[in-house]
C-alpha cells in the first residue's frame, strides 16, 4: 500500500497486570494460548534443557506479573525464519517461547540448547537466547540474553565482551548441579545491586 | 555504529522510570542498557503458522452462548514500518475489559459486572498488505489504585509482531475525545503529544456498518529498516 511515511513508531504502553487472560492463558481461562513455554518438537535435534528462574524487582520481591519471551536458534544455529537465508527446513522447531511467572515470580522454559549464530562479521556468537521481559510496571519492555556457564565459547562472544567483567554472570544461566534433566538457572533482577544486563537495541 | 534499526526511531517510546506511574519506580533498571550491534539474533523474528490464529479469533462478541453487552464495534487498521511499508501476516493479539471496565482477569477486584459472554481475548493476522480487523465491544473505563480517584481511560491492549524480535511491540490504543486523557500517567508517559495522538484511534465512520456497529481505526507503526527495502516474510 502507498500510504503517507508515518511520522513515527507506535509508542510502547504497559502489558498491565490483567494480560494472563489474552496472552498466557495457560488453561486458567476461556481462550487459547498461541504460545507457550515448551519449545520442543518430537522431530527437533539437540540438547533437551530446561532454563527457569525468578524475576524479581528493586526490592528484591518477585515479580508475579511478569512475562516472558525467548526467540532462539536450533542447535545448528538456525533461525525458524526466511529472513535466515541459512535456515533448514527440516524441523518443525520454531525457536519462540511466552511465559507468565507465576504467584512467585517464578518461570520456566523446556527448549533445546541453541548453536552458535554469527554475528554481523561472521564471528560465532556463543550459544545464547534472546529474552524479552514485559510486566505490570515496565513501560516498555527490555531485551536481554541467556548465555551458559558451560560453554567455553562466552570467553569470545562479541556481546559479553561489551558488557563489564563484574556484570557478566547476570546474563550467564547456571547448571543446575544433580538434576535428572538437564537445567539451567538464571534469575532476572529488573533493578537493583544485582540488576540484570538489558540491552539498548 | 550502522544499525538496521535505527535506535532512533524508540525516542517516540515513553521513559522506563516515569514516576507518575508508581510501578515503574522498583522495575526500571538504573544502570545503563548496553548498546549491541544488532545481529541474525535480534534481526530475525517467530513465524506463526495458520494454526495460529483461527477463523473467529478476531470476532470478540461470538465466543459465547450469547452475545456480550455493551456498543459493539469494529476495530481495524494498518500495520506498517516507518517507511510506510505494510506488514504482512502479522500476529496482532489483543486484551481487554468489559463494557463495565472489569477484565475477567482474577485479580480484578473492581466491583463492576463481569459479562459471561465476554473473555475480552483476540487474534488476528494481518493480510497480504498489512490489515486486520476485529469486532469487540467498547471497553469501559476504571478505577485503579495509582493515585486518589485514578481511572483509566478506555484502552484495548495490543501485542504485535514485526519482522524482527527487536521490532516487537506491546501498546494500548485509546478512543478519541477521552475527558480522562489528562489524568492518566499511563498514556502521558509518553511525553511528546504526536507520539500520544499515534495511541489514540479514529472514528471511521466510512467503515461503520449501518444498523449493526460503529468502527474505529488505529494504524500500528512499527519499527523500521532503515530505507531499504525489505523482503516480506512468507
Amino acid at each position: 500500500m502507498s500510504e503517507q511515511r508515518p511520522d513515527g513508531i507506535t509508542p510502547s504502553q504497559t502489558v498491565g497486570p490483567y494480560f494472563k487472560y489474552g496472552l498466557t492463558p495457560n488453561g486458567e481461562y476461556a481462550w487459547n494460548d498461541a504460545f507457550t513455554n515448551n519449545l520442543i518438537t518430537p522431530d527437533v535435534s539437540g540438547e533437551r534443557i530446561r532454563v527457569e528462574g525468578t524475576v524479581f524487582d528493586g526490592d528484591g520481591v518477585p515479580v508475579p506479573d511478569c512475562m516472558l519471551e525467548i526467540w532462539q536458534a536450533d542447535a545448528q544455529g538456525r533461525f525458524s525464519d526466511p529472513q535466515d537465508a541459512r535456515a533448514l527446513p527440516n524441523s518443525s522447531f520454531k525457536g519462540f517461547g511466552r511465559v507468565g511467572t507465576d504467584a512467585n515470580g517464578r518461570y520456566s522454559f523446556d527448549t533445546i540448547k541453541p548453536g552458535q549464530v554469527p554475528d554481523p562479521d561472521g564471528k560465532p556468537q556463543a550459544p545464547h537466547i534472546l529474552l524479552a521481559v514485559y510486566a505490570r510496571g515496565m513501560l516498555l519492555h527490555l531485551y536481554t540474553r541467556i548465555y551458559f556457564d558451560d560453554e567455553t565459547a562466552n570467553t569470545e562472544d562479541p556481546v559479553l565482551a561489551l558488557v563489564p567483567a563484574d556484570r557478566r554472570a547476570t546474563l550467564i544461566a547456571k547448571r543446575k548441579a544433580g538434576a535428572a534433566n538437564p537445567a539451567y538457572v538464571l534469575d532476572i533482577h529488573l533493578q537493583g545491586d544485582n540488576e540484570t544486563v538489558f540491552f539498548d537495541v | 555504529m550502522t544499525l538496521l534499526y535505527p535506535l532512533q526511531s524508540l525516542a517516540a517510546h515513553p521513559p522506563r522510570l516515569s514516576p507518575g506511574y508508581r510501578s515503574t519506580v522498583k522495575r526500571s533498571p538504573q544502570k545503563p542498557l548496553i548498546p549491541i550491534r544488532q545481529t541474525l539474533s535480534e534481526l530475525t523474528g517467530p513465524v506463526y503458522g495458520h494454526e495460529t490464529v483461527r477463523e473467529n479469533d478476531h470476532d470478540l462478541t461470538i465466543q459465547h452462548k450469547g452475545e456480550p453487552l455493551g456498543e459493539r464495534i469494529i476495530v481495524h487498521g494498518h500495520v506498517r514500518d516507518e517507511d510506510g511499508r505494510g506488514v504482512p501476516n502479522a500476529l496482532v493479539e489483543l486484551w481487554q475489559a468489559n463494557a463495565c471496565g472489569r477484565y475477567v482477569h482474577v485479580v480484578d477486584q473492581h466491583p463492576a459486572p463481569l459479562d459471561p459472554n465476554f473473555t475480552g481475548a483476540g487474534r488476528a493476522q494481518t493480510d497480504a498488505s498489512g490489515y486486520y480487523r476485529f469486532v469487540t465491544i467498547k471497553p469501559g473505563a476504571y478505577p485503579w489504585g495509582n493515585h486518589h480517584n485514578a481511572w483509566r481511560p478506555a484502552h484495548i491492549h495490543f501485542s504485535v509482531f514485526g519482522h524482527a524480535f527487536i521490532s516487537r511491540l506491546v501498546t494500548q490504543m485509546y478512543f478519541p475525545g477521552d475527558p480522562l486523557f489528562p489524568f492518566d500517567p499511563i498514556f502521558n508517559s509518553v511525553t511528546d503529544e504526536k507520539a500520544r495522538a499515534r495511541m489514540i484511534s479514529s472514528f471511521d465512520l466510512e467503515n461503520t456498518q449501518p444498523e449493526w456497529a460503529l468502527c474505529y481505526r488505529f494504524n500500528i507503526v512499527l519499527r523500521g529498516r532503515n530505507a531499504t527495502p525489505m523482503e516480506n516474510k512468507q
